[in-house]
Parts: structure tokens; C-alpha cells; sequence
């Protein structure tokens, strides 16, 4: 179906929704690298003026990958719940921002509509958004999930401790992780990205991980970000998996690129909840994200990065993860060029992942080829934080050794909980208290490094 | 204050126990990092000295041909990888076609500082040992504004067996000159990062010359046996020789 509008005398037409939710999209480096994005400005209002215009209803009608050709898509639209959509099922996108603004879209409403959404309209409404609308809205959706502790309460902010060892050394992780924990960090997630995929070192880097939260009794859980295979093949071999770990993106054909479909998902799934760890809750799944993974790929179906990030949390809902992050700032200056788009697509990402009923945190990130620094993650952050965000990242010093970006520091995180006042989960804070673990930069008896073997 | 217990930088390189100004970073952490991050910076956005690296390489008896992807500046090679990857018209009428056995291509990447200091003290260890193995490596192509695949366009236009991309990598607050080296068999145009191996981090302080020669030396033989190139070379050869990443983690353009 086509769409059109006129703005300035100048009649823009989009000959079907992808295209007219690409031409829609705030300006980025990713969508022009496709050729997808507005040229000029007047044709991105036009656009957005078009979708502010048309029926929600259309989504359902109309999708942006073909469903005989992905499963993502059949995912999407076989799961529809019309029941819950029905509150929504008249408005018009424009007419479902001004709902979500309002007060009439309460912590309850926004919770029992999520089966009635669609990522599309989610990834729709945003395009039409400012950075404050995105922020008011997410700040009013709960998402609780829950394994050793539990994330998302009202007035918590979590952190992952990410203590990465470009050798996957031992010693390196374990030093980075007292770190950590010294500085607060670590209720979302102990969990180390490995350097080298393979089996050995997944099960070398478990144990050990395992063995620092028994000697500590932290209330968290831990996590190798190996692939979901090399992670199955290691929960084979008997190791201590909490959380299986998976980047996922939003078609069958960017799965496919990281060695996953929906049914080996399924079936990690299943071998990590048989494995009974978790003591609160059974959300035993971890995903990352990131806009421009389907590009990079090459399996984007001419669809525009921040919709085709949309479709992967739709996957990520089906399996009830514990934690999703996007990588916001990680996959590169072709994608998001600058501070400017990597801010607006951290907080699209949050939004429509909260939206959609995510426990959603963000990697905020860069990397060094990118037009951005630590201002641009110090105001993102403090956006996000503001915008309710479960979880973010904390590196040492800001500086991933292995995976060579910058993210967030265990230090931001504390400031970040300052001055917005918020707190870590509560199992989490009231292990720092009994260890004694506050603003002092010396460790407590209890947390000493020579009880894990670092003299 | 405390001091926090420095004893933990024995056992990593990252950045901890640098103690705590409030809940912000002291004076001196905050600003050694601002320190690392512009070394980064320049790294990305220094130009390679083309006349300095082509006088190395004819000491080493390479005569280095100057090529150019479509690429016309910095800001186009970081927003349009696609342009990176290929070769701009006036460079292909550069390249004869000589078919030899491993062309060279030395790109300045994301990182021209890394191609500057490493490009021609590693061909020095890397050269000999080609040649104990009968393989003459050459010819030499200095490429500007190259993506790793930009070898694949120069490789088909020499004829080349296979090709060798040095190429600066990435470069990370620790480290702004980390060399990286793509072998790739029959390369054409289409070739994907899987049907590549990968040496990283070459540099003194990280996969030092030597060590990273005698990988290149071992990788291009068994190449050479088998006819072919990545995954499934990888898979028969020790730990330490590492492929692209393969990792859970989401890509990151090359």
C-alpha cells in the first residue's frame, strides 16, 4: 500500500510501509549507508506526518519482511493478542503518542497492553517522539525480572559488571571483578565476554565466576557471553551456567549470521531452566542488541535499523530474559555516526524495549573511530537513568581492554545512582552492607582479595 | 582517603584500583584517560606517510604500487565501508597483472600509526621465512583509505594466488597501533570474512614480529597445501593463531 503527503508544495510518496517508516526515522549514518534515509528534511516530516496519520491497525495488515520469508515476522504476527491491543486498536499512531503522554497510560494499562503491540508500531510511535517524549514514556513502564536477586523495582538502577581480560586470564577477570564489586557494581550481572569462543575457556571462566559469588555469597548471577552453543555444549559438560547468553537481531536472515534460530533459542532455554539455579525467578535468558547488526549482515530487507531493532526485542520477549541490552554506540560510526544519534538511539532502543516489556538496559558506548566521548556518555546516561533504564555497564574505568571501546564505568554507575538517587537491586544492596562495602576505597575483611587466591 | 589496594593492577591491564574523587574518578585517572582516548583519535585520523613506508619497503627489496579505494577522505571511508573495500578507476590501470603466488597489500586502515611503526619491521621478520618456504611474496601495494577487503579487488586484478592485507586495526585506549593481517586464498570480490584467517595485535607489546611471521609462515604453507583459506583452516590450527572474532558479541564492520 502507498502512502503519501505534501509538505511545502512538494508531494512525497512512499510506496509501502517500510519505506515509509525509513523515510520517517531521525537522520543516521546506518539508514543512508542502505540508502533508505529522508532526503531532503521535507521528505522525513512528510513521512512522519504520513505515519502520524495512519491506523495502527495497518500494522497487522501490512508487514515490513514478508512472512513466508521470516520467521521473525511470522513470530511477530502469529503472537499478536487482539484483546490486549483493543484499547489501542482505534488510534492512529499520532493518536497512540498523545495516549501514551497522557495519563491515562498508567504502569497497569501500559503492562496489559504489551501483547498487543507490535515492534513496528512501537518502532512507529518513537519516530514520531522527541527525546523527552521517549523518556517520559519509559519511565512509566515496570518490568521485574528476576533469577539470584530482582531487577527493575522502582527507584533501583543495576549495573553489569563486565570484566573483561583480553587472554581471558583468570587472575585479570577475577582482579577486575573485585574491582567491581568494591565500587557496587554487579547486581544485573557478573558477566565476562570471552576473548576466544571455545568450550574450554567458557568452563574455565564459569568456575571461576561461580566460585567468587560462592565465596562472597554475592545474590547475582553470572554469565560467560559466549555463543548459545558453545554455552550449551558447557552446560553438557556439568558447568555452572546461570544465564545463557545471545545476540539476536530483528530477521530470520541476521539470526541466521550469528549461528541462532528460534528454536535453538528455544532449547538453550530449556537446558538452562532444568538446571534449577535460579533461587527468585526463572528468567534465564540474556540478549544484546544493537541498530545496524541486520545491515552489517547484509539481511536487512531495505527495513531501517532502529524498526529492524525493534523486531529483536520481539524476539527477546518470547524467552522471557532476566536482562536485554542494546550496544548502542559498539558497531560503528557507519551506523551511528556521532554522540548526537547515538544519545536519540540509546533512548529509542530503551523506550521500545520497555514498551514491549523488556527488562532493558544499554551498553552506552562508542568507539574511537565514532565522533563522540565520555560528555556524550555522561549525557546519555544521566538520560537514561532519568528515562528509568534497569540496568547499564560498568567497565573499569570506562576502558574495555579486550573488546577495545568505552562504555560506562563502575564509577559512572554510582554517580549516575547519586544524582538521581537511586539504588542497586535490594538483595544486591543489603550484601553491601553486610560486607561493609561503602564509599571507602580499601577492602573489608569479607571482601579480601586473598580469599579467592589474589594475594 | 584510603588508597585503594593497587595490588590488583599486578594481574590486568584494565583500568582498576584507581581510587575514587567522591563517586568520580581522582585527577590524574580522569586525565590519563583523556590521554589514551586522543592518542586513539590521532591513531584513526593520522595520515600515512606513503614516500616514508615506501622507502622501508624498497629496503627490503619491495617496490611498493600506490592504489586508492573509492573512498576520498576520512569521513567518507568511516561512513561508507562499501567504498573502503573498493578500488577507485585510476589505481586499477596502476596494477599489471603478474599472477603471483601471495601479493602484499598495506592499507592504513583504522589506524595508519599501527601500518607506520609495524608494517615494515614485520615484513622484515615475515619476508625470509616466505622465502624458505619457496613462496616470493609480492608485489607490495601501499592502499589508502583501504577496508581489509580492498584486497580482494587488488588481488583479482594482479591475478594474485592469494593476498596478505596488513592493515591498522581498530584502535583501542591501550593500545592506538595494533597491526592486524587478513590472509585470504583466491581473493575476489565476494569473498567474505569467514573464507579469511586473521594474525591480530601485532605490535612489540602485543603478538611481537617474530612470533606473528613464523604464524604468517605456517598459515601460508598449509594454505598453499590445501588451497584455501579460513574456517576451515582454523579449525586444525593451536589456539594462540586466532581467526576473525566469532564470539556471541554483535559484529563490528571491517
Amino acid at each position: 500500500m502507498a502512502f503519501a503527503h505534501t509538505v511545502g508544495g512538494t508531494r512525497y510518496v512512499f510506496p509501502d510501509l517500510r519505506t515509509l517508516l525509513a523515510r520517517a526515522s531521525p537522520f543516521r549514518s546506518g539508514d543512508a549507508l542502505a540508502g533508505i534515509a529522508a532526503l531532503p528534511e521535507a521528505e522525513r516530516v512528510a513521512a512522519q506526518r504520513a505515519l502520524a496519520d495512519l491506523p495502527l491497525r495497518h500494522f497487522l495488515a501490512e508487514a515490513v519482511v514478508a512472512y513466508e520469508d521470516d520467521d521473525v515476522t511470522r513470530l511477530i504476527l502469529d503472537g499478536h493478542d487482539a484483546t490486549a491491543f483493543a484499547p489501542v486498536a482505534s488510534m492512529t499512531v499520532g493518536q497512540f503518542r498523545d495516549w501514551l503522554l497522557s495519563d491515562a497510560a498508567t504502569a497497569q494499562a501500559l503492562a496489559a497492553l504489551r501483547p498487543g503491540l507490535t515492534p513496528e508500531m512501537v518502532a512507529a510511535v518513537s519516530k514520531i517522539m522527541r527525546i523527552a517524549d521517549l523518556i517520559a514514556v519509559a519511565a512509566k513502564c515496570r518490568v521485574v525480572t528476576r533469577f539470584r536477586n530482582t531487577l527493575g523495582l522502582p527507584g533501583t538502577l543495576s549495573v553489569r559488571l563486565q570484566p573483561n581480560d583480553p587472554a581471558d586470564d583468570p587472575r585479570g577477570v577475577a582482579a577486575s571483578t573485585l574491582d567491581g564489586l568494591l565500587l557496587g557494581a554487579g547486581d544485573a550481572v557478573i558477566g565476562v565476554n570471552p576473548a576466544t569462543d571455545n568450550v574450554e575457556t567458557t568452563i574455565r571462566l564459569l568456575e571461576l565466576l561461580d566460585t567468587i559469588r560462592g565465596r562472597y555469597a554475592i545474590p547475582t548471577q553470572t554469565c560467560v557471553l559466549a555463543h548459545v552453543t558453545t554455552t550449551l555444549a558447557a552446560i553438557a559438560r556439568g558447568a555452572p551456567v546461570d544465564l545463557v547468553f545471545q545476540s539476536i537481531g530483528g530477521t530470520e536472515a541476521v539470526n541466521r549470521s550469528f549461528g541462532v534460530s528460534l528454536a535453538l533459542l528455544a532449547e538453550a532455554r530449556e537446558a538452562a531452566l532444568a538446571l534449577k539455579r535460579g533461587t527468585l525467578g526463572d528468567n534465564v535468558m540474556y540478549f544484546e542488541t544493537g541498530q545496524g547488526s541486520a545491515l552489517s549482515a547484509d539481511a536487512h530487507h531495505g527495513v531501517d535499523q532502529q524498526t529492524l531493532e525493534a523486531r529483536a526485542y520481539a524476539v527477546a520477549r518470547a524467552f522471557q530474559p532476566l536482562l536485554v541490552n542494546s550496544v548502542v554506540g559498539f558497531i560503528g560510526p557507519e551506523y551511528l555516526y556521532d554522540g548526537k544519534q547515538i544519545m536519540r538511539a540509546g533512548l529509542e532502543d530503551h523506550f521500545c524495549g520497555k514498551l514491549l516489556g523488556l527488562p532493558m538496559g544499554v551498553d552506552v558506548c562508542y568507539t574511537n573511530h565514532a565522533e563522540a566521548d565520555q560528555d556524550d556518555m555522561d549525557a546519555l546516561l544521566t538520560l537514561l537513568g532519568v528515562a528509568g533504564v534497569t540496568y547499564v555497564m560498568g567497565v573499569p574505568g570506562a576502558d574495555d581492554v579486550m573488546l577495545n571501546y568505552q562504555s560506562t564505568s563502575f564509577h559512572d554507575a554510582l554517580a549516575v545512582r547519586a544524582a538521581l538517587g537511586k539504588s542497586p537491586a535490594p538483595e544486591f544492596a543489603g550484601w553491601l552492607e553486610r560486607m561493609g562495602i561503602g564509599t571507602e576505597a580499601t577492602f573489608p575483611p569479607a571482601l579480601s582479595p586473598a580469599l579467592i587466591g589474589l594475594g | 582517603m584510603a588508597e585503594p589496594p593497587a595490588g590488583l593492577r599486578r594481574f590486568t591491564a584494565a583500568r582498576v584500583a584507581l581510587g575514587r574523587a567522591g563517586n568520580a574518578l581522582p585527577t590524574a585517572a580522569h586525565l590519563d584517560f583523556v590521554e589514551a582516548h586522543a592518542m586513539a583519535r590521532d591513531a584513526v585520523h593520522a595520515a600515512l606517510d606513503v614516500a616514508g613506508l615506501a622507502a622501508e619497503l624498497r629496503a627490503l627489496g619491495l617496490d611498493p604500487v600506490v592504489v586508492a579505494s573509492r573512498a576520498a577522505d576520512r569521513h567518507i571511508y568511516l561512513v561508507r565501508p562499501d567504498l573502503g573495500r573498493a578500488l577507485d578507476d585510476a589505481s586499477v590501470a596502476r596494477l599489471a597483472r603478474c599472477d603471483p603466488p601471495l601479493a602484499l597489500v598495506i592499507a592504513d586502515g583504522l589506524s595508519a600509526t599501527a601500518v607506520q611503526r609495524h608494517a615494515a619491521p614485520f615484513l622484515a621478520e615475515a619476508l625470509p621465512r616466505l622465502a624458505r618456504i619457496d613462496v616470493a611474496a609480492g608485489p607490495a601495494v601501499i592502499a589508502l583509505q583501504g577496508r581489509v577487503a580492498l584486497g580482494d579487488a587488488i588481488g583479482a586484478a594482479l591475478g594474485a594466488e592469494a593476498v596478505a592485507v596488513l592493515i591498522g586495526e581498530r584502535p583501542g585506549l591501550s593500545a592506538p597501533d595494533s597491526l592486524g593481517l587478513y590472509l585470504t586464498w583466491n581473493p575476489r570480490p565476494s569473498r567474505t570474512d569467514a573464507e579469511r584467517n586473521c594474525i591480530s595485535n601485532i605490535r612489540p607489546a602485543g603478538q611481537p614480529y617474530a612470533q606473528a611471521a613464523e604464524t604468517l609462515a605456517w598459515l601460508v604453507g598449509e594454505m598453499r597445501r590445501r588451497r584455501l583459506t579460513g574456517i576451515a583452516l582454523k579449525d586444525e590450527r593451536p589456539a594462540a593463531l586466532s581467526a576473525p572474532a566469532a564470539s556471541g558479541r554483535l559484529g563490528e564492520g571491517r
